[in-house]
């Protein structure tokens, strides 16, 4: 067997591609089923000379990392259902102050403590708008163990390029499964900085943007150039201002730099969605089903596909719309009682049929139950 | 006429600062830039940090790396801050309400840890910049626009608290007792561990005026003539310390740092490669 | 055997049947088969009924689950109980010794003294495991015997080695005799 193929558990190879995407610094609080990615980074990172921290809770962790990223470490923390709640307050300051941090949320059965050790889907909604106010996010969400490998160095490589807190959304399937993964080589991999800002001192306004780029260049504390960070409203030097123009500026270049970078963010699969009339949106883990439950509706000749979000939020929203005008029906499965499917709606409903099909029972939905309502149609 | 320390350490540009004629808040800040200078550190390696009140403006104002965060968060930011550069000096500036309610819990840890931060409180007794609330600090009762028929609440000794999680160096000064919090801060900031001061400010505004305290010059009487510093109290009579409260240096200790410990982690890894 | 065998390997909390999981997976990475490995959290993974489920395939394995199992291993009465309806028409249950098999069709039932091979003939029933995985290999084929070997020396803890290797020895002897 080749070195580098190895059985991985999710959570393992999440803290695998943190480490190759250049993570430094590690804050977090014991969640389950979250709890093996501070664990393995707590074993990792002094081997790298990087830094691990338990705090005291999951909005001290989030700070932390917050904080760890402003001296200018590669900062991630992780959590699950009720930490993810507790984490949305300091995700908006993130969003708001620009420091660029993933959060990785292995979603469980919820609301509240609800199921811990079981998978659900149920924060999607909540990783696009869980912290209050109008702000701009990206999440991400893998449905193979080499993806999770994968998609933890996106994180922090868009994270590092557009200054924005990148969720990581796993679900417990994805994050306690093993499977095989090849880890690529190091050269192999593309790494993204943080732009440095080339000002002279003194000279460095923090929040100042240069032409069609709407994302800032960042300093370190430290380094010299001895700027402020804040979570009010802010101008370009960085200091509060209860101006409306500042206020309508400032966040709709936050939005703005997601929005208008859109086609760098997205990214998804089409599995199968060449002539077919009935498109599955699945994501995760429960993609995986759909996979399996669309080749058995292949086999038994009925025209099935997958359209799987990868890039969970922005929503592929021009993609969705492009294949509304070419299939029927779009039936969206997820381990939820319906979030993503209004989405969806919203984009194809004009163009086509679009169904939900849910669950929050704290099971993986089957390939069976997926080609039964596949059937149905 | 601008004093030296405002041009060297101040962000002139940010002036005037948003505090009440009468608070006790730029006197402590002056203070604490005082000690800053009498240290002699240079700018970039400061880093001050603050949560949300009347006192977490504070770092605005200051020429150094600030960061002005969340309620109560301050020493988990600052926390992330010294865990990532040890080699920054990194002062929490918080309130009564920030430091000790919404950010208790993130108080008694980063002292339990024993990390190189110096937390300043500067306590007013209230909740300012929200309009007069009663605080962890106002004490038993004492009136605030939550508490209009007095506060049942039992009010926190802030440095006892602080001891008693593990911080090495605690100490009290007050808004009138200026030349104190310079001393303090400098012993502070110099102690390899966390420190914890508080310094007793007045909020005239409110405080003052829901408690019938009189106005600033008389708030600022009271501290001159009820703190007493714990090393004239140790020769004093019961009778004389009767209702007054204690200032001055409490408590000191030489105790492994955090940072410090981390770094042993990762240096055993250092030599393995 | 067809191109995709699902094994549920059941017991109680601490007979180290995840580990024997993971062992039989990177065994058939090591064939360059694909292999998913799931098992049971929370609290009955600390004690009661315990159970690790690993999918081989030549293909690409999509739904991670195992629901009706082609080979179930029980090493107690309850975890058979609970599991042996879950096992296909034509599967295999492999039992141990003191596991009373309720009557069903269909099934091919093998009973060896897995838990007393362990405590009496290597004489530490913490290898109980490794017997079992001697005995899956034994009855199933499923890896190359020289694969599994070597997964299970680079999986288990130092200084254990022979121990193990002999436990795995007289596993799959069982299932030959």
């Amino acid at each position: 067997m080749d070195k580098k193929v190895k059985l991985m558990q999710g959570n393992e190879a999440c803290v695998e591609g943190a480490i190759a995407a250049g993570m430094r610094f590690f804050a977090g609080y014991p969640i389950t089923p979250s709890t093996e990615i501070a664990e393995i980074s707590a074993q990792k990172l002094p081997r790298v000379g990087g830094k691990f921290i338990q705090m005291e809770d999951e909005i001290a962790s989030m700070a932390a990392i917050i904080g760890a990223s402003l001296t200018g470490l590669k900062s991630m923390t992780a959590t699950s259902g009720p930490g993810f709640s507790l984490k949305q307050e300091n995700i908006g300051y993130a969003s708001i102050a620009e420091v660029p941090c993933v959060i990785v949320n292995v979603q469980r059965g919820g609301p509240s403590t609800g199921l811990p050790t079981s998978p659900a889907q149920g924060d999607v909604m909540q990783a696009r708008w869980g912290t209050h106010g109008d702000h701009p996010i990206i999440a991400l969400t893998p449905s193979s163990v080499r993806e999770t490998f994968d998609l933890t160095i996106r994180s922090f490589n868009l994270s590092e390029k557009y200054r924005v807190p990148v969720i990581l959304l796993l679900d417990e399937v994805i994050a306690h499964m093993r499977e095989k993964i090849e880890i690529p080589n190091e050269d192999d991999i593309e790494i993204i900085n943080r732009e440095k800002p080339e000002n002279d001192i003194g000279e460095y306004r923090p929040y100042e943007t240069k032409g069609e780029r709407l994302v800032p260049p960042m300093a370190s504390y430290g380094e010299g150039y001895r700027f402020h960070v804040t979570g009010l409203i802010h101008d370009e030097t960085g200091f509060p201002s209860n101006s409306p123009i500042v206020a309508e500026k400032l966040i709709k270049r936050l939005i703005d730099k997601i929005e208008v970078n859109k086609e760098d963010i997205i990214s998804f699969e089409e599995y199968n969605l060449d002539d077919a009339e009935i498109a599955i949106v699945a994501f995760g883990s429960t993609a995986r089903s759909a996979k399996s439950a669309i080749d058995m509706a292949r086999d038994m000749g009925i025209k099935a596909g997958l359209f799987r979000p990868i890039t969970i939020w922005p929503i592929a929203d021009e993609e969705i719309d492009e294949l509304s005008k070419k299939v029927k029906t779009i039936i969206v499965v997820e381990m939820n009682l319906g979030q993503y499917v209004y989405e969806v709606e919203r984009i194809a409903g004009k163009n086509c049929n679009v169904i939900g099909f849910g669950r929050a029972n704290g099971e993986l939905i089957t390939p069976d139950e997926i080609l039964d309502k596949i059937k149905e149609v | 006429m601008v004093s030296g320390l405002i041009e060297k350490y101040f962000r002139y540009n940010r002036l005037p600062h948003i505090w009440c004629p009468g608070c006790g808040h730029g006197i402590i800040l002056r203070s604490i830039v005082k000690a800053i200078d009498e240290l002699g550190y240079n700018k970039d390696e400061i880093c001050v940090v603050s949560g949300i009140g009347c006192s977490s403006r504070a770092p605005g104002y200051l020429d150094f790396n600030t960061l002005h965060t969340t309620h109560g968060r301050a020493l988990a930011f600052a926390t992330g801050i010294k865990m990532a550069n040890p080699n920054l000096k990194v002062i929490v500036i918080t309130g009564d309400g920030d430091c000790a309610a919404i950010g208790g819990n993130h108080l008694i840890h980063a002292a339990r840890r024993n990390i190189d931060i110096t937390t300043i409180v500067f306590n007013n007794n209230i909740y300012g910049m929200t309009g007069g609330q009663y605080s962890p600090t106002t004490p038993k009762g004492e009136k605030g626009t939550t508490a209009p028929y007095g506060n049942i609440d039992k009010n926190f000794d802030l440095c006892e608290l602080a001891k008693a999680a593990g911080a090495t160096y605690v100490g009290r000064a007050t808004a009138y007792h200026a030349k104190l919090i310079t001393e303090l801060v400098k012993s502070g900031i110099q102690n390899k561990g966390f420190s914890f001061i508080e310094t007793v400010s007045v909020c005239p505004t409110y405080y003052g005026r829901k408690n019938k305290k009189g106005d600033a010059v008389n708030m600022m009487k009271f501290l001159k003539d009820n703190a007493i510093n714990i090393k004239a109290a140790k020769s004093s009579d019961a009778e004389r310390l009767n209702g007054k409260f204690l200032i001055g240096e409490f408590y000191k200790s030489i105790e492994p740092e955090y940072t410090d410990e981390y770094n042993k982690i990762i240096n055993i890894f250092q030599k393995e490669r | 055997m067809s191109k995709k065998v699902e094994f549920r390997l059941s017991g109680a909390g601490g007979q180290g049947l995840i580990l024997a999981g993971i062992i039989l997976a990177e065994a058939a990475l090591r064939d360059n088969k694909n292999a998913v490995q799931t098992q049971s959290y929370g609290p009955e993974a600390r004690g009661g009924a315990s159970k690790s489920e690993v999918i081989i395939s030549d293909d690409d394995i999509n739904y991670p689950k195992v629901r009706e199992s082609d080979v179930l291993l029980a090493l107690t009465q309850a975890a058979c109980d609970k599991y042996m309806q879950n096992l296909k028409e034509n599967g295999i249950l492999i039992v141990d010794e003191n596991v009373e098999v309720k009557d069903r069709d269909n099934i091919k039932i093998y009973r060896y003294p897995i838990l007393r091979t362990a405590s009496e003939i290597i004489g530490n029933k913490m290898v109980s495991n490794i017997v079992a995985l001697g005995v899956i290999q034994g009855v199933t084929n499923i890896v190359s015997t020289d694969s599994l070997r070597e997964a299970i020396l680079e999986r288990v803890p130092r200084g254990t080695e022979e121990l193990n290797k002999k436990a795995f020895e007289e596993g799959f002897k069982l299932a030959n005799n």
